[in-house]
């Protein structure tokens, strides 16, 4: 059974909006081919204004597209259209609470009948750019038609390429047989032989200069690899800084700091500070700057915690 | 779950069993003072080395066959059946075909798939809607260039039952070796393996009320062998790795006790099946089993709930304390709806409407009562979220009707 948040329980059992409504001024019919799943969004539209008074829905889908469904239907009324256009997939999941990795298509489905929707209602035609694949790596919900893509654009050779674009195996690293045998095909496809790199996969340098904007599940954060690895380790730094600033200011608001004291390949070391330091919500806290890194390098990094001995963090005993 | 003062029904018996309480009572003293090593020549081992025996003797007693020997103890059906395809390549390594069925478990499917790519052809044999196999093609296909058959004995997901006594004697005929995965038949259908030219046969403990982590290989005297894992003498060198002795001892029970209720299976469990099939589609519209429903095991239905998805349907079930599953892609995570389904050519908007209430000796005719009152409503429900349906029935071609962009 699915890990299902009590939001995404409580919008399944007792979905808001359900049905079409009679008087709807705009329709977006979408569907998502793994689950199999389709919904038709029905939206009132006050002309003048652009806000949408109403909207209903009607879902042929699983717990958490219906669920996602009536997370929408909510999260749209009283927004202007292009207020509404706002809402990523990502938004609609965090009103749900989270989707488990394997779900995270139906917040995609459920942004996709918006944006068919107020197509319909301007009388534009509206054409889905985003191909949905079997779900490769859990940890980042990568699927294989974006890995494929990803190899193909950037003309990528190795796993570790492929998780430095897409995330994909950053995690866990089980899904790396998967990614093996993309490559090889892919590779195959241009004339090339996969050639993987003994034993461990995290050690092998990329091989490729990332030219490309990182790809993402949240089609609205397409900000530019320029931190990859091998990109300068001065970039990397500041790009790491410029994390830690935007997170400072919610660590400070409870009594609290972080510091950044050294990075070593993939490992960043920081120093919590104040009220952060022996908290026990310090392993979420970590759990959080890691992830918010992870986004903004675009590569798996390893947050580790450390006390402010710089002396033995230089000579690369923090762990 | 959270239906005060019901138990809960339990109908998904094909996923696993409830272990029998006198399979548990049993294997208890083998966990605390019977901790010997059967392997060894002091009393502590030489008790359980015993008990083992006993168990084999259980094994081939329902399943017929002629030696104990023939009875390899493994530690799931998955092994089994890993074990059996992989020692037909690893024996006859100049034979590089393999026959097998578009609808078969997973444990089977996966592994002839990763062959594939080793380079091995594999021939899947299609099905019809009722899935049932061409046996014309299957003796087509047989030659000497194929390494082993593998056919699963009853389908899990519909029941569907395939003639594998019969396909064993084509195989054996043309000196091709015979795998089935039995692991949904054993204990539900009768079987004199000794009569038959099975050659390789997998069972799971944990369908059958024994727990879960055993499994048995059936391998007919005389069959070419190669093992999975080499290392001590354990299974006469076939299985190597210390034997999972209080599971195994559980399996010997619970094969004594699929014995003695194999008419019980036939007939009541059957009865209460039927009851639950026909009063389900009686009372609900737009929905019809799936599967060969003159020719399957007793104990399972499979029901297609047209226009809705069976994911949703599973979760109002479970909040009325009602477990079955579902064929639908969401509940695996996976791509596509089930590969039985879709091989049947059962239309997308039912495949992934399907339900597979699978029952047992445990199950009462009051439970089947209550899931099928209980069953129309949910479906109801559904149907009015769905935009397939209209007030009173499905929408006029509703095909056409709602046409989504697919991403």
């Amino acid at each position: 059974m699915w890990d299902y948040s009590e939001k995404v329980k409580e919008h399944f059992y007792n979905p808001k909006n359900a049905g079409a409504l009679a008087d709807s001024n705009a329709v977006g019919d979408v569907g998502s081919i793994s689950c199999g799943d389709a919904l038709r969004l029905s939206l009132k539209v006050e002309p003048e204004t652009e806000i949408i008074l109403d909207a209903g829905f009607q879902t042929f889908g699983c717990g958490s597209a219906i669920a996602s469904s009536s997370a929408l239907t909510e999260m749209v009324k009283g927004k202007t259209l292009d207020e509404a256009l706002e809402i990523s997939n990502q938004d609609i999941a965090d009103f749900l609470d989270g989707l488990p990795p394997e779900k995270m298509h139906c917040s995609v489905m459920g942004r996709e009948a918006l944006q068919a929707a107020v197509a319909d209602y301007r009388g534009e035609e509206w054409v889905d750019d985003h191909e949905e694949g079997a779900l490769v790596c859990k940890c980042f919900a990568i699927d294989e038609v974006m890995i494929r893509d990803t190899i193909k654009a950037n003309n990528l050779s190795t796993v570790a390429d492929v998780t430095n674009f897409t995330k994909a195996g950053g995690g866990c690293s089980s899904c790396h047989e998967s990614i093996e045998y993309i490559l090889e095909d892919e590779l195959k496809a241009r004339g090339e032989t996969f050639a993987p790199a003994g034993v461990s996969i995290a050690a092998a340098a990329p091989t490729s200069t990332p030219q490309q904007p990182l790809v993402s599940i949240d089609t609205r954060s397409s900000a530019p690899a320029e931190a990859a690895p091998g990109a300068g380790l001065y970039a990397r730094i500041k790009k790491i800084e410029q994390v830690l600033d935007d997170i400072r200011p919610a660590l400070r608001a409870d009594g609290g700091d972080v510091e950044l004291m050294d990075v070593e390949g993939k490992n960043i070391y920081v120093n919590l500070v104040g009220a952060c330091s022996g908290c026990q919500m310090a392993a979420m806290t970590v759990g959080g700057i890691q992830q918010k890194l992870i986004e903004a390098l675009g590569e798996f990094v390893k947050v580790i915690p450390v006390e402010k001995k710089p002396a033995a963090v230089q000579m690369g005993g923090a762990q | 779950m959270s239906n005060p003062g019901l138990a809960d029904v339990y109908l998904d018996n094909n996923a696993t069993t409830q272990c029998d309480p006198k399979v548990v009572e049993v294997m208890m003293p083998y966990f605390t003072e019977q901790f010997g090593n059967p392997s060894s020549l002091h009393s502590f081992g030489n008790k359980v080395g015993f008990a083992l025996k006993k168990a084999r003797k259980s094994v081939q007693d329902l399943l017929g066959a002629e030696h104990d020997s023939e009875v390899v103890f493994t530690s799931c059906g998955t092994e089994s059946d890993s074990t059996a395809i992989m020692s037909a390549l690893k024996a006859q390594p100049e034979r590089r075909e393999i026959i097998t069925t578009t609808v078969e478990h997973p444990a089977v499917l996966n592994l002839c798939d990763y062959l594939a790519t080793e380079g091995y052809t594999i021939h899947k044999l299609e099905v019809d809607g009722q899935g049932r196999l061409d046996l014309a093609k299957y003796e087509a296909l047989l030659s000497d260039k194929v390494a082993v058959v593998s056919v699963m004995w009853a389908n899990n997901e519909t029941g569907t039952i395939f003639p594998v006594v019969e396909m064993a004697e084509m195989a054996d005929k043309a000196g091709v070796m015979f795998h089935t995965d039995a692991v949904q038949a054993v204990g539900k259908i009768p079987m004199n393996l000794q009569d038959t030219k099975i050659h390789m046969l997998s069972l799971s403990g944990h369908k059958l009320h024994a727990p879960k982590g055993v499994g048995v290989l059936y391998l007919k005297r005389g069959t070419r062998f190669r093992p999975l894992l080499r290392g001590g003498h354990q299974e006469r060198g076939r299985r190597a790795g210390t034997e999972n002795v209080t599971s195994i001892i559980g399996l010997g029970v619970a094969c004594d006790l699929a014995q003695e209720n194999m008419e019980h299976e036939n007939t009541a469990v059957k009865a209460m099946r039927d009851r639950l099939q026909e009063g389900i589609l009686a009372a609900v519209p737009n929905s019809f089993a799936t599967g060969d429903v003159d020719n399957r095991l007793p104990n399972t239905a499979n029901i297609a709930f047209e226009y809705i998805e069976g994911e949703a349907i599973l979760l109002l079930m479970n909040k009325m304390g009602i477990a079955a599953s579902s064929g639908s892609a969401c509940t695996s995570g996976s791509l596509e709806p089930s590969h039985v389904m879709k091989a049947m050519g059962i239309p997308y908007t039912a495949a992934h409407g399907t339900v597979r209430f699978s029952l047992s000796r445990y199950n009462t005719m009051e439970e089947v009562e209550r899931v099928i009152e209980a069953v129309p409503p949910i479906v109801a429900q559904l149907r009015k979220l769905s935009p397939y349906w209209g007030e009173n029935g499905p929408v006029e071609n509703p095909e056409q009707a709602f046409a989504p962009v697919y991403a």
